[in-house]
């Protein structure tokens, strides 16, 4: 076929396009992300029996915001990276923001504590099945998100898989903070963090495969 | 290389420069960029001439880019235009065109890079974002996929030996081996294929 045919072909079919639909695209995505983990903490795990209680407390709200701080970067990271030609350079600094953040808190902590209490501290009760639910419960994100991104153009897919991956992570980390009984900054600032590695690297295994057009 | 640094660093501010007018790259930038927008807004006639624009611009981009790939140059090249065109939703306001319109053209060469893996062509540079627009290529050629539909008319035992041999350029011997035929029936189905087709190009098939 002729190129000039081809052009003429392309600018036949009315090209008149909604400019917000990409923001309706991932507003619905992430909703969907965060309303299915809520789902599936309430009914596999269960809210914590104290919630009405620990909300009081400022630690409870500290906490949370390590997920909502790295969904935050990782939303935006997302957008960027899903439009052709867009530049992030300095700003995924942004990311790190959060992860320093929630390090320092919980090198005070251990730095006050009993040397051998910190091994405890970090471990807390729950370590073993933290990073391995927060993961599970960032399927539906995971998958939500994709399909958001597939309606999109990324040209670095690995890149876009692994921020996909993160931002569906801290996603169900925010409902897994509801579910959650640890309190210590040293077990969320490690165990949270694994748990959201998880679907990162996943992303990024599969992003090349998953996110190509 | 100073132009294109300076389109660079445009992308992450808000506004769009406007400042540059006189520069003879950002008059194309900013011409080309007109068309699209109002093409967005569903004006048929300007999306056309966005697409001619770039199209030449691309032409002459891929054929700096692919000096001995020539041959697949207008195939790319609609590639190309059918990925900005399908991505055209994701184009922002206050980015400059030719940083988007060039992440998808070296999106689209890196895959043709990759499925190829024409190993010289990889020590090609393509770093150098604001060389897009510098000059322009209007001359149309045909698309290699006229041959390829010619070709599918073929049987199997004269189109394989014209693909292997005449078209990727193999020596007689892989062919054979490829198809799992004899030499001199690699040979053959050249021969007979090649007349096959000419008598259907003069058929004005």
């Amino acid at each position: 076929m002729k190129t000039n045919d081809f052009i003429g072909m392309l600018a036949n079919q009315t090209p008149s396009v909604d400019r917000r639909a990409p923001a309706r695209r991932f507003a619905l995505a992430l909703l969907l992300g965060l309303v299915a983990a809520m789902l599936l903490m309430a009914a596999g795990l269960g809210l914590r029996p104290d919630l009405t209680q620990v909300v009081h407390l400022p630690m409870f709200w500290l906490r949370l915001t390590l997920p909502v701080g790295i969904a935050s970067a990782a939303m935006w990271l997302t957008l960027r990276l899903s439009r052709p030609g867009v530049r992030i350079g300095a700003r995924w600094a942004g990311l790190a923001a959060p992860v320093v953040v929630a390090w320092a808190g919980m090198a005070v902590v251990l730095a006050r504590a009993s040397t051998d209490s910190r091994v405890a501290l970090v471990l807390g009760h729950t370590w073993r099945v933290c990073p391995i639910l927060i993961a599970l419960l960032s399927m539906p994100a995971f998958a939500a998100m994709l399909w958001a991104v597939r309606g999109m153009a990324p040209v670095r897919p690995r890149v876009t898989g692994a921020a996909v991956g993160l931002l569906a992570g801290a996603t169900a980390t925010v409902a897994y903070c509801l579910h959650c009984p640890e309190m210590s900054p040293a077990f969320w600032s490690t165990w949270y963090l694994l748990g959201m590695t998880i679907p990162a690297t996943v992303g990024a295994l599969i992003g090349p495969r998953v996110l190509r057009w | 290389m100073a132009i294109s640094l300076s389109m660079d660093s445009s992308a992450t501010t808000a506004t769009f420069p406007t400042d540059r007018v006189t520069d003879g790259l950002s008059a194309t930038e900013i011409e080309l960029r007109g068309c699209f927008v109002l093409g967005l807004g569903g004006n048929a006639a300007q999306y056309r001439l966005f697409l001619d624009g770039l199209g030449s611009h691309l032409r002459a981009y891929l054929r700096r880019r692919l000096p001995r790939a020539q041959a697949d140059v207008e195939d790319i090249l609609q590639e190309t235009l059918l990925a900005v065109h399908n991505a055209r939703h994701t184009y922002r306001d206050d980015q400059p065109l030719t940083a988007w319109v060039h992440a998808i053209a070296r999106y689209k060469l890196m895959d043709f890079f990759r499925a190829h893996s024409r190993r010289e062509a990889l020590h090609e540079p393509f770093e150098d974002d604001g060389s897009l627009f510098v000059d322009s290529d209007v001359e149309p050629a045909d698309a290699r996929r006229d041959v390829g539909r010619l070709l599918e008319a073929l049987p199997d035992r004269h189109r394989l030996p014209i693909v292997f041999v005449k078209l990727q350029g193999l020596s007689v011997a892989e062919a054979a081996q490829r198809c799992g035929i004899s030499e001199s029936a690699v040979k053959v189905g050249v021969h007979r294929g090649l007349k096959a087709l000419a008598a259907r190009i003069r058929g004005g098939v």
